[in-house]
């Protein structure tokens, strides 16, 4: 059968060896099975010994995959990871090597990813709005004290001095030291000091060759001067001992955290200013002053992001502001092209109109073009310096088509318009097609107009149709990233906000630039905080809608 | 496009046992619009007529026409024209050479081409799983009975509700925790990435197969069945066969899509070297959008082309594909 067949025709018709019903089938008639499209030639005992030998090869790689993944796990020690893996390992080998239970089989490759990559990734967003991870806040607590103590490091005073030689294996340098009492030890950045009795010595007594490492010259040393000075290793596991760190290559000093961890207290002390810093309770550490040290760790802090993003005066207006454009933006957006779309549908829906098929071939390049492209390249003519719009069109105007925030969120309705109407173009030409021509037929004998036939029979025929994929529409503008970020990037910036947030901002643009920005520190509480507010809101205007075009399919039918 | 295919969907099942609802369907649609042609012969033609009738249609489609393809010819204007500038590209098509061309490939911290292969090979690798993983689902719910089906189809028509980008801070904190484990399909790597976009391989294309699997007669299964073929038989040899085309239209537009993905994308691809389109002619114009803007526009016509020119190759498809979808509800 030509595989346009089904494009083409309407149903396929059935085919001559296969009888309508099961009845029909069982009648000895199987020996016009050679003429059926792909009915099997082989035996069936061939071919289920040739599929148990698939099977159990796919379900080898698969488990040999699974194997080292829960290797690692378990190397890693993330006891919870390793055990919901283990499930789920158990659970495809139950429900490929069990008998019967034929959808499974079908369905668990697409479902697991589906349940891991859509369904858990959204609790996981939900989670993660109710803490305050994010820069400053993205380890446990036990992780954040070991950082503040390596990062405030100082010298300590009258310390003894090192002779340093700088090391190399593989592409890792490695400080090599001898302390006054001449004993050498080697060392680096997260490899505590370990003594090495038989390093090889120079004239000075000073070591400077250790067996599987080689020695630095000083032309090398000056040459990776950056990536020396940056080493700093530990005396021991704990951090509270301090480090080596040298300052040219030939030498080394002993530096001591500047902030002293008292466990007993869980509190640091500064040990210049004798300034106390307590768990503050919300991540970090902090004096009686209220200023906290910048390594924090994660908590839970309930609906704090949420009460934050409508009570900060920072983010409360603009906010609000993001929300109302988001709506507007989608609700106008679906209008728009829906509107242009519709209007030419019914302009060439007509058979004998010349050059139609040019017509609707150039009208659907816009569609075809990618979408992230077509917001750069508009970004190019509607530049208010240099762009084709102000300087070739209006002879070297400076209107701000996107900067400024009126004229910007037009720019934007337009470029979207342009990028969406070839859409609803195709999808109401299908639509329109596909309506009964009698009624039209019917309305005109009984004396209606073309105005009144549209809007009475053909109009609402049509919304039921359609209804569901302008609701999709919806979904999707409202979440339109591509065409914003690539416009705009969301500005012009609110002036009343020292935050990155703009005129054309949606709430999903604000969701990377809150999570992923430049400038701000990522806060991935917040982000994920406003995507569940997304989820909730395109939730509740999914159920409304799907609910009245059911309401408007029960009355029309 | 034929609005008969429209139908299909709907009508199919039940026409299986009765083939004469069939060109009935397909009989209705081809008289639209056409109540004018008595008068035609009646009225003489004048040019205000013609205007009332027709004329104004061409006028609205040669309007709509510029407003399509005007940006088109611009970036390709630009793209021809190697003065480089935005501002000297405001002259269309005033030079024409391969200069931005040469220069979009000799530039190491730019790497276009690899760009673009990293695009094919995660669109293909992810539209081709896509389409394999979309069509066993749509197979189940097609042929299958089971406890929770109903569920099962109305939950994924749920789920597409919701796209995966809204959940990239977990999914950037998920890889990022993967990488810890196993580098290889964390952050950074493209085969992280795949599998990410596999988590939205069923939702809406499995909708649209469930409805075109529908339209092969269960028949066909049957009689299969009797003859001794397994299920992988019948999936395989049968029923993948007959619905190539929406596997195409499925292909198709899952590749379209992860070609323009751009948010996960940067996200997870943070090497320059292993960036997509995307991304790398992203983030390389946003920097310096006017300086750079012919060796964009080179860019961006290299990156549209194949993509438009498959479009445009299996246009005819996707718009019954759409269609499809959409007279279906």
């Amino acid at each position: 059968m030509p595989k346009t067949d089904l494009f083409q025709d309407a149903p396929p018709p059935p085919s001559s060896g296969a009888g309508p019903t099961p009845g029909a089938a069982t009648s000895p008639g199987g020996t016009t099975s050679g003429r059926r499209p792909g009915a099997p030639h082989r035996s069936s005992r061939q071919d289920s010994v040739k599929g148990t030998v698939a099977k159990i090869v796919l379900l080898g790689l698969v488990d040999a995959l699974a194997v080292y993944v829960l290797m690692m796990l378990f190397l890693s020690q993330s006891w919870g990871a390793l055990a919901v893996s283990s499930a789920v390992v158990l659970a495809i080998n139950w429900i490929y090597l069990r008998k019967g239970g034929l959808p499974a089989k079908y369905l668990a490759p697409g479902v697991l990813f589906l349940l891991v990559f859509q369904v858990f990734v959204v609790l996981f967003s939900g989670y993660i709005a109710f803490t305050n991870y994010g820069d400053g806040h993205n380890s446990t607590k036990d992780d954040a004290i070991s950082a503040i103590q390596l990062t405030a490091q100082k010298r300590v005073p009258d310390s003894p001095a090192y002779k340093a030689a700088v090391l190399t294996k593989g592409n890792d340098f490695y400080l090599l030291f001898t302390d006054p009492d001449g004993k050498a030890s080697i060392g680096s950045t997260g490899a505590p000091l370990k003594e090495v009795p038989d390093a090889g010595t120079d004239s000075t007594g000073k070591a400077n060759s250790v067996d599987g490492y080689r020695t630095l010259n000083f032309q090398e040393i000056v040459a990776n001067q950056q990536s020396i000075l940056a080493i700093t290793v530990p005396v021991s596991d704990d951090p509270a001992d301090g480090t080596l760190r040298t300052a040219d290559g030939s030498s080394a000093y002993e530096f001591k955290p500047a902030l002293t961890y008292d466990a007993a207290a869980d509190t640091f002390t500064n040990t210049d200013t004798g300034a106390v810093y307590r768990d503050n309770g919300k991540g970090a550490f902090a004096d009686g002053n209220g200023q906290t040290l910048t390594t924090g760790w994660k908590i839970d802090v309930g609906m704090d992001n949420f009460a934050r993003a409508f009570t900060d005066p920072s983010l409360r207006g603009p906010l609000l502001g993001v929300i109302l454009w988001t709506f507007t933006f989608a609700v106008a957006s679906v209008a728009l092209t829906f509107a242009l779309g519709l209007f030419l549908a019914i302009t060439f829906n007509r058979e004998d109109l010349r050059g139609k098929k040019v017509y609707r071939i150039l009208m659907i390049l816009p569609y075809a073009f990618p979408a992230f492209l077509s917001g750069l390249v508009w970004s190019g003519i509607l530049n208010p310096q240099f762009g084709w719009l102000n300087q070739t069109l209006l002879g070297g105007a400076t209107i701000g088509w996107l900067t400024d925030p009126v004229l910007a969120k037009i720019s934007v309705l337009v470029v979207n318009l342009w990028l969406g109407f070839p859409y609803m173009f195709l999808v109401c030409t299908g639509a329109l097609q596909s309506l009964p021509t009698e009624l039209d037929e019917a309305a005109r004998m009984d004396g209606a107009g073309p105005w009144r036939v549209f809007r009475s029979i053909k109009l609402p025929l049509l919304l039921v149709s359609i209804a569901p994929l302008l609701i999709s529409s919806f979904a999707f503008n409202f979440n339109n990233f591509n065409v914003i970020f690539m416009l705009t990037g969301g500005g012009p910036r609110f002036a009343d906000t020292d935050r990155d947030i703009g005129a054309t901002d949606i709430l999903i643009t604000l969701v990377y630039k809150v999570a992923f920005g430049q400038g701000t520190g990522r806060d991935y509480g917040l982000a994920s905080a406003l995507a569940i507010i997304i989820f909730i809101i395109v939730a509740t205007v999914s159920a409304i809608s799907f609910k009245q075009t059911k309401a408007l399919e029960d009355v029309n039918s | 496009m034929n609005g008969s295919t429209a139908r299909t969907g709907t009508t199919a099942a039940p026409a299986a046992g009765s083939p004469a609802t069939g060109p009935a369907t397909a009989g209705t649609v081809t008289a639209a619009g056409t109540d004018v042609h008595q008068l035609k012969q009646l009225r003489r033609r004048t040019f205000g007529a013609w205007f009332k009738d027709k004329g104004w249609r061409h006028l609205v489609g040669i309007a709509v026409t510029v407003f399509a393809i005007f940006p088109l010819l611009y970036v390709l204007s630009a793209a021809f024209n190697s003065t480089g500038t935005l501002v000297g590209s405001n002259a269309l098509f005033s030079k024409l050479d391969f200069g931005n061309f040469t220069a979009l490939f000799n530039d190491p911290s730019r790497p276009f081409g690899r760009w673009f292969v990293n695009t094919m090979v995660v669109g293909v690798v992810t539209s081709a799983a896509t389409v394999f993983l979309g069509a066993m689902a749509a197979y189940a719910f097609s042929r299958m009975r089971f406890k929770g089906r109903r569920i099962g189809l109305l939950s994924l028509l749920l789920l597409q509700m919701f796209p995966q980008l809204l959940a990239v801070v977990a999914i950037f904190l998920l890889l990022s925790g993967i990488s810890e484990v196993i580098p290889a399909l964390g952050l950074g790597s493209q085969l992280g990435l795949i599998m990410v976009y596999l988590g939205g391989a069923l939702g809406v294309n499995t909708y649209l197969m469930y409805g075109f699997f529908n339209t092969v007669p269960q028949s066909l299964d049957e009689a299969a069945k009797i003859d001794g073929a397994s299920h992988v038989q019948i999936f395989f040899g049968i029923i993948l066969r007959l619905v190539t085309p929406i596997l195409a239209v499925v292909g198709l537009l899952a590749f379209i899509g992860i070609s323009s993905e751009f948010v996960i994308a940067s996200v997870v691809l943070t090497d320059p070297d292993s960036q997509t389109l995307a991304v790398g002619l992203y983030s390389f114009v946003a920097q310096q959008r006017s300086e750079n803007w012919g060796v964009f526009a080179a860019g961006a016509v290299l990156a549209a082309v194949p993509v438009m020119a498959l479009f445009l190759f299996l246009q005819r498809y996707i718009v019954s594909g759409l269609t499809q979808g959409s007279v279906k509800g």
